[in-house]
């Protein structure tokens, strides 16, 4: 259904990323990768494998930022991307073959790549570049959100999450209901003030990012600014003094 | 799906929501890197469909890591060798014929058989990405070979050598900070490292806990640097004096752990002050040998060793007519001397003052007002019973950022010397042993002299620890006799060998020749030597009469790698996916702090090509020259099983063996026991591990808690339940100084005496990095490193379809200050020269890096006609190698000799040391490059152009749609600081029974 | 934007047919084009080539062209879908007013209304069209008025040079004054679409030039309360779908050269030329620079067409360097 769902998805599936934790591993994007070009988007086509450029289709990349303010302090970032999935996508409300859709049930975003005619449109659309096109398969391809994955019996408990967030080392990667005020994930992100990106697109994306927390350099912790010193002649005779002295039982 | 052709009919998608995924799931260990994380493999029809981790695997949790994740594109390699290989062509052209594996085994068995025949020392066996050294090194030991090490040398000795001789355990990954607990963290030189989930891991809980700082010193800003609280981005090699300084600071506020000193550490022990004699800077120690200590209260010396002490930290005292100050004395002159205060390192380090002195303070702070306290009662070495465990919360860990230095040996010592001082080795929140460790400081063992004798045992292990000068491999005229040097007055303690040296010395015949050389899994032709130029002239130098000066090299690969075409045999190895394997106690332990764990490897797919297991090969060729413990007495094979019945029945000593878990007839042992037939059986039920969790009253102060040092020895790792007392005052150190300074029978060659009587100092020294101190340093003023990419495991990753896509074109990283002085902006190139050569790339401008230092990814360059690449690959054309200019040499010195460039004690390869200036390229040299070598004629090059894996994987729906789990990252730790958020692991909540 | 040629070829070639077909219908209907079967062939067979080949084009450049019938099912929510129906319903009365004038020799009257209802549909086909590209939020270059405003112009624009150059060409073979006098008809609108074109071109590019960005790599990021985001690291070495198709890069020096020559070509140009034949040129010459006019005009706007997509930044690049769009 290219029309965007009439009645707002039951649920709004999800996730949240923690950007303060995130060590830019790439084990998302590549886990990624492994199991959706054997899932339901397979296969996911690289290009010139062993070649001069080799470049295939993922949906899920890793990107580095710096952040410098006004007083000269700057920061670097990892910075994961994939689909939004976002409420108002204009991905889908493009596409005339209908081959892009929202699901009403869990407001996954997905292409049908049975219809789709390769017109890139979605593509256009999209602001996140969250859309690849598989040039060796004529058709555009996306993240699931590991549709086939997260509900499937015949895995057990434990693999039933997307396979980005279950391989993140770090922990950095959180998947739920963000419809659901009570959720864990909306507890989560509330919690650290998750945010959207390029809210002004109006996309309203359902992923969440949690930003870097403020560094705790000297302030942060409660400790003194510096030591002060028992003994500040130049050889430290005093301490040793003091230390001759010293009596305690071990 | 039914699909109509009316053009304006919405066509609605039924999704499978349960498509079948495999047939069969196979556990094993991954070996995408050192870590050892547990795999779950998913197959389909014998394909690998997905591999993940596994949730029950005690290294990673279920996470998996990018390199891990892409296992299937290393099983599905291009570059992957078929069948064994004859050299045909010249050395480095890359001509060879296929051979049957007879042929092969036939050939190496009269190569080594030969060599054995007339003097085992003249095969050098040395082994690279290895995790099975205590196969190889039996292996080695039981042909007669001492010239045996692996590659420790040139990847982290000093960490290892330093941790050893010093608190009895080492960072690595045989150590672990406690990221539950830490208040305070400090992270040097560190990138990915062996441990590289487990950290990741635990810095992702550290900073979701919230309560706790991350503090990282290193260069450079990305991956795990990137998030932490703090970043100091030091200048490289300068490690030792930020450390030095921060210790002036503890010791003039008197902010020192003394009871834990007392208790635990050598602070206490009487040192014997008589310069220029031979027992100077000893301990005075009792008749039967033990260490004094001054008590104040007995008012006499007693043993160090002795319970409910009141030792003297300071003060001179004539004690049996010598002159003894307590070496904590010594330590604190030393380092309260004004040379070390915050203000005179400052500018060195590139560090201010202030910033050193607020770092010294939050750690006394976090160390001594924050103790973190277990209510476990436990008992000390000496039978003092505790009530609780009080913690100091300051963890640190470090790696190749201070040990790839000359002056890294030192500086990891003193980063230890700084631990012990807060008094948080192995308490609550501080930096933990991993099982077997703690051991004595050091370890028994000793290196093996050679003895020349056809076909007979070395006797005795080729590596071990020196504790003085009568330990060494050296002459009569104190001159080396192994081929690497190792343990020689050139680098005494080279405790893992030095690999990086053998190609150069056999070369040149120095010391001696050899007859075959033998490598395992180890890129010396490429990206893990020095100095490449010269090191391909190595492997090709010929003798006046046309033949080689290394007459035979017999190399194990599994991949057409840059060192393949440089050898005479080759004997193709499988991939981690076809093999039994084994992570042994014995060898690389991959437990955790709070218990031991082993593991294996099992096959989950079969070959497709005409390989074999090179272990299993090992001892087939061990079998056929009848080397002892290979053989029964009838002459037949031992293990005609192979590796995996090697795993099983082979005994070490008695009851000991590779795998410590099921031991025991019917399985009930664990650590020592009888062989059990089915040990192999019991761990793939398990999951391909083993583990052993320890009660909590064990798990903590390993050095001196009674039980763990008694359940140590039970278990075979240590041979006397007593207490670990860590050497801040390195007396074994001492031993080699005064055998330089004139004293014992062995002393150093005159050429050597200075050297040794310098960098021997019994107490941790900074000095400038050898190249630093040699070169001009206005005119090669910047720092040059190089990283570990977090995705790419050394050059394995650049053959594998996925993990090159991210990247393969490495760039140098310089800071935009910089960049602004040289002109220069994003992808321009220019040329990285150092006093040894130089090398072309392209820039990438950031802000994240020391303004002095520029870096770039480790083994992203390649060469031509290697891994299966095609020539025109960015790795051939764009990306470089620093290699290409770090010389393995110093400059001859005055004396005349030519030292490796390496830490004058332990021989560790000092990649770091490296200066360079930058000179932007005239816009004719842009586009490629250089050096360039030709293309190797033969190797495998794909010609695939489109890679469709899993196209047809896709698995039947079986219906049904499971109930959600929400999922929640660092859930146990987000579950203490957000209501509304349970407790448990990733979707599991505590309760959930899955 | 990747400037794609059939892209390029597509969209200005339907507009220029249905430009051409618009004032064949209105020509008719004023009842000054004489129904010649023959010139019926030529000028409507060059109208449907133009729309026909353009239309082909842009099915060739899907990646499943063989599924193209599929696009038609959107109608309700894609500008691509309502492009795609319109075309097809657009071929009927166009179709119809062919068929009588080819083969009944009929083009005025019942036949003319229906020219006019095709020309008004062909009208909204390449406003659907205008729109595929003006509803792109992610492209500001092309999320504004001006670009349907131009869209709608340059189609009348080259329909009515193209139209001129076929009558007056006519004209002087058969040498029937008729067909040259339905040419000067167009001489006045034809040179203040002409003008119309050029000034809303000019101010398109004053509009995306002085236009504020829409986004940051600040909003891209969410990172923006650190400061100033800059790129640090990619996510892959060679450029991946994403940057073929969207990171296309022009330097602001070539650009300006590029506006120059399509003004001068696409409009200046063949305004001169129109004027100087009309009032100094006479019998072949005058066609020739007519003619001249409409090949100038169409390489100019081929070349507006160009810089319509290689001016235009996705807000993807915000994730690979870019600092605001
Ligand atoms: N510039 C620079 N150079 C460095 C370093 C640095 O920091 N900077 N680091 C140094 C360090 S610490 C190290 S440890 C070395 C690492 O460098 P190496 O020890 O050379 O490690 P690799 O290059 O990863 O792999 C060595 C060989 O193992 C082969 N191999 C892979 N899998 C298998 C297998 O299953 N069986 C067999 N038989 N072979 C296999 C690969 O094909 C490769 O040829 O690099 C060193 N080089
Ligand atoms: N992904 C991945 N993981 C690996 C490997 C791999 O190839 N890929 N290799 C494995 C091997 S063999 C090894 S030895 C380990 C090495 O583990 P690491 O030591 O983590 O690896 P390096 O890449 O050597 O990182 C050295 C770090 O020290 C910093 N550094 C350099 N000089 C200095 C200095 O003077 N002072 C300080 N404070 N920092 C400095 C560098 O900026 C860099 O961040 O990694 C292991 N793990
Ligand atoms: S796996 Fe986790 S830590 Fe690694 S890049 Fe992805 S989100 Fe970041
Ligand atoms: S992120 Fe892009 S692809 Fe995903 S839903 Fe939003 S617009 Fe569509
Ligand atoms: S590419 Fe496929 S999914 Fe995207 S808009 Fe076109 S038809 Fe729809
Ligand atoms: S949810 Fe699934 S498909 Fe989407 S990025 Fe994560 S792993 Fe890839
Ligand atoms: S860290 Fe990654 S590559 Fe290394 S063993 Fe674990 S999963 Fe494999
Ligand atoms: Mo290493």
């Amino acid at each position: 259904m290219t029309c965007l769902p009439k009645t707002a998805p039951a649920k709004k599936l999800g996730l949240v990323i923690d950007l303060d934790i995130c060590v830019g591993c790439h084990a998302c994007a590549v886990n990624c990768k492994e199991w959706n070009t054997g899932g339901k988007m397979a296969p996911l086509s690289d290009l010139d494998p062993y070649g001069s450029k080799p470049n295939g289709v993922w949906f899920n990349r890793i990107h580095t930022f710096e952040t410098m303010n006004d007083v000269g302090v700057s920061r670097t970032v990892h910075f994961p991307k994939s689909c939004l999935h976002c409420d108002d996508a204009p991905c889908v409300t493009v596409c005339p073959t209908g081959a892009s859709y929202k699901r009403e049930e869990d407001g996954i975003v997905l292409v049908n790549d049975d219809i789709c005619i390769g017109c890139k449109l979605c593509s256009w659309a999209c602001p996140y570049g969250a859309r690849e096109y598989d040039e060796a398969e004529g058709v555009m391809k996306k993240c699931t959100l590991c549709v086939d994955k997260i509900y499937n019996e015949n895995l057990p408990e434990q693999s039933r999450v997307p396979a980005c967030v279950s391989t993140c080392p770090a922990g950095a990667r959180s998947f739920g209901d963000l419809n659901d005020p009570n959720s864990e994930v909306s507890k989560l992100s509330a919690a650290r003030g998750g945010v959207a990106l390029m809210p002004e697109q109006g996309t309203k994306p359902v992923n969440r990012y949690l930003l870097p927390r403020p560094k705790k350099t000297g302030q942060g912790v409660n400790a003194p600014r510096m030591l002060t010193h028992e003994d500040t002649s130049d050889d430290g005779a005093g301490m040793l003094a003091r230390w001759v002295d010293k009596i305690l039982t071990a | 799906e039914r699909m109509g052709i009316n053009p304006f009919e919405t066509v609605k998608e039924t999704v499978a929501l349960s498509p079948e995924v495999s047939d069969e799931v196979k556990t094993s260990t991954c070996y995408m890197c050192a870590c050892r994380c547990g795999i779950k493999v998913h197959l389909k029809d014998g394909n690998i469909r997905y591999i993940e981790g596994n949730p029950d695997h005690p290294v990673n949790k279920g996470v998996l890591c990018a390199k891990g994740s892409s296992g299937i594109m290393h099983q599905n390699a291009p570059g992957k060798l078929t069948k064994p290989l004859l050299r045909v062509g010249e050395r480095g052209s890359g001509e060879f014929k296929e051979i049957e594996w007879d042929e092969a085994m036939a050939l190496a068995e009269k190569w080594l058989g030969d060599t054995r025949a007339k003097d085992p020392g003249k095969l050098a066996f040395f082994t690279g990405r290895d995790q099975s050294q205590s196969l190889t090194g039996w292996w080695a030991s039981a042909y007669g070979t001492h010239n045996f090490a692996a590659h420790g040398g040139f990847c982290s000795v000093n960490m290892a050598a330093a941790g050893l001789y010093t608190i009895g355990g080492a960072f690595w990954e045989f150590g672990d900070p406690d990221f539950d607990r830490t208040k305070y963290f400090m992270m040097l030189g560190v990138a990915d490292d062996h441990d590289s989930n487990p950290i990741k891991i635990g810095l992702g809980k550290l900073k979701t806990r919230g309560d706790a700082k991350f503090v990282v010193v290193n260069p450079s800003r990305n991956g795990y640097n990137a998030i932490a609280d703090e970043w100091l981005g030091i200048r490289p090699g300068t490690d030792g004096l930020f450390i030095f300084a921060i210790i002036h600071e503890l010791l003039r506020a008197d902010k020192i752990d003394f009871p834990s000193l007392a208790r635990y550490s050598n602070a206490p022990w009487l040192v014997i002050q008589n310069p220029g004699e031979a027992d100077d800077g000893l301990f005075l120690r009792d008749k039967k040998g033990f260490p004094l200590i001054w008590d104040v209260k007995k008012k006499k010396a007693v043993s160090g060793y002795d319970k409910d002490i009141s030792p003297a930290f300071a003060g001179e005292r004539k004690i049996k007519g010598k002159t003894v100050v307590p070496s904590f004395e010594l330590l604190a002159r030393r380092y309260m001397d004004p040379q070390y205060s915050p203000d005179a390192v400052a500018e060195r380090t590139g560090l201010t003052a202030d910033t050193i002195r607020r770092i010294a303070a939050e750690l006394a702070h976090a160390a001594f007002e924050e103790e973190v306290i277990i209510d476990q009662p436990w008992t000390d070495a000496w039978g003092r019973k505790h009530d609780k465990m009080i913690g100091r919360p300051v963890a640190i860990h470090a790696m190749r950022g201070i040990s790839a230095h000359t002056n890294g040996f030192h500086t990891c010592r003193a980063i230890h010397m700084l631990q012990v001082l807060l008094g948080s080795i192995d308490t609550p929140g501080g930096w933990r042993y991993k099982p077997p460790f703690p051991k004595p400081i050091p370890p028994a063992p000793k290196p093996t002299p050679p003895h020349y004798k056809p076909n007979t045992p070395l006797g005795g292990g080729s590596n071990g620890f020196p504790t003085s000068p009568d330990d060494l491999i050296v002459d009569d005229n104190g001159q080396p006799l192994r081929i690497d040097k190792a343990f020689s007055w050139e680098h005494p303690i080279s405790l893992h060998g030095m690999m990086h040296m053998v190609l150069r010395n056999a070369a040149t015949k120095d010391p001696h020749e050899i007859d075959v050389l033998f490598m395992f899994m180890a890129n010396m032709a490429w990206n893990s030597t020095m100095n490449i130029g010269e090191t391909l002239g190595f492997f090709t130098a010929k003798n006046d009469d046309g033949s080689y000066k290394i007459p035979k090299i017999i190399y194990s690969d599994a991949f057409y790698s840059e060192t393949v075409p440089y050898c005479d045999l080759i004997l193709p190895d499988t991939t981690y996916l076809e093999r039994y394997d084994c992570l042994s106690v014995l060898d690389r332990p991959f437990s955790a702090a709070h218990g031991v764990a082993d593991g294996i490897r099992q096959p989950v797919v079969k070959p497709d090509r005409d390989v074999r297991t090179f272990q299993t090969v090992l001892l087939e060729l061990g079998a056929r020259l009848g080397l002892p413990g290979m053989v029964n007495d009838d002459g037949s094979a031992k293990f005609p099983g192979g590796y995996p019945d090697y795993l099983v029945n082979h005994e070490r000593r008695p009851g000991v063996g590779p795998l410590a878990g099921w031991r025991g007839k019917n399985g009930d042992k664990s650590g020592i026991g009888e062989v059990n037939p089915n040990q192999l059986e019991k761990y793939i039920e398990n999951g391909c591990f083993w583990s052993e969790e320890m009660p909590m009253e064990h798990q903590f102060f390993k050095h001196a808690n009674q039980g763990y040092l008694n359940y140590s020895k039970k278990m075979g790792w240590i041979g006397e339940a007593s207490p670990v007392v860590f050497q801040l005052y390195n007396e074994d150190l001492q031993k080699f100084r005064l055998a330089a300074q004139g004293h014992g029978e062995r002393q150093p060659p005159e050429e050597h005496r200075e050297r040794v009587d310098t960098y021997f100092d019994p107490l941790p020294i900074w000095y400038m990095p050898f190249e630093e101190a040699e070169i001009d340093t206005d005119e090669y003023p910047i720092h040059a490193l190089s990283q570990r990419p977090m995705h790419m495991y050394h050059s394995w990753g650049s053959q594998n379809a996925w993990l090159r896509q991210i990247t393969n074109a490495n760039k140098l990283h310089i800071h935009t200050e910089m960049a602004a002085s040289l002109d220069i902006i994003d992808d321009d190139w220019v040329w990285i020269e150092s006093r040894h050569g130089r090398v072309k790339g392209q820039v990438k401008l950031i802000t994240g890096v020391n303004k002095n230092t520029v870096w770039t990814w480790n083994a992203i360059g390649k060469r031509k006609g290697a891994w299966g690449l095609k020539h025109d690959a960015p790795e051939n054309t764009k990306s470089f190698l620093l290699n290409h200019i770090i010389s393995d040499v110093l400059a001859e010195g005055q004396k005349g000799i030519q030292y490796s460039n390496s830490d004058p004690i332990t021989g560790q390869g000092s990649w770091y040391d490296l200066r360079v200036k930058i000179v932007k390229c005239t816009k004719a040299e842009w586009g490629e490059t250089e050096p360039m070598y030709e293309a190797f004629k033969g190797g495998p090059v794909s010609d695939l152009d489109v890679l469709q894996y899993g196209k047809d994987m896709k698995g039947e729906d079986t219906g049904g749609k499971a109930d959600l789990r929400e999922y929640i990252g660092q859930r146990w730790a987000n579950a203490a600081n957000i209501d509304g958020i349970a407790d448990g692991h990733g979707n599991i909540k505590k309760g959930d029974k899955t | 934007m990747h400037p794609a040629k059939s892209v390029i070829f597509f969209t200005t070639a339907t507009g220029a047919g249905y430009g051409l077909f618009i004032w064949l219908a209105i020509l008719s209907f004023m009842g000054v084009l004489p129904a010649s079967p023959l010139f019926g062939l030529i000028a409507l067979g060059v109208s449907f080539a133009l729309i026909i080949g353009g239309l082909l084009s842009s099915t060739l450049h899907l990646g499943r062209p063989e599924r193209a019938f599929r696009a038609l099912s959107q109608w309700r929510s894609s500008w691509l879908s309502r492009e795609g129906v319109m075309a097809i319903l657009t071929f009927i009365p166009m179709g119809i007013f062919a068929i009588s004038w080819v083969f009944t020799s009929k083009n005025t009257g019942g036949v003319a209304l229906i020219g006019l209802l095709g020309a008004f549909m062909a009208y909204i086909t390449v406003f659907t069209t205008s729109m595929i590209y003006a509803s792109l939020k992610t492209i500001p270059a092309w999320h504004n008025g001006w670009t349907k405003l131009a869209y709608l112009i340059l189609c009348i624009m080259s329909g009515a040079v193209l139209t001129m150059a076929l009558t007056l060409l006519m004209g002087s073979l058969t040498g029937n004054e008729k067909f040259s006098h339905a040419g000067f008809h167009l001489t006045m609108p034809t040179a203040i679409f002409l003008a119309l074109g050029l000034i809303v071109k000019l101010l398109y590019w004053r509009h995306i030039h002085n236009s504020k960005p829409v986004s940051t790599a600040e909003s891209a990021t969410g990172l923006g309360e650190f400061g100033k985001v800059s790129f640090a690291g990619s996510p892959h070495s060679q450029d991946n779908y994403l940057l073929k198709e969207m990171g296309f890069k022009i330097a602001r020096k070539h650009a300006r050269k590029m506006r120059i020559i399509a003004a001068i070509l696409g409009f200046i140009l063949p305004l001169i030329l129109i004027a100087v034949a009309i009032h100094h040129l006479h019998g072949m010459g005058r066609t020739i620079a007519i003619l001249i006019a409409a090949t100038s005009c169409a390489i100019g706007l081929v070349f507006e067409r160009w810089l319509f997509f290689a001016e235009a930044k996705h807000v993807v690049t915000l994730y690979y360097g870019e600092s605001e769009v």
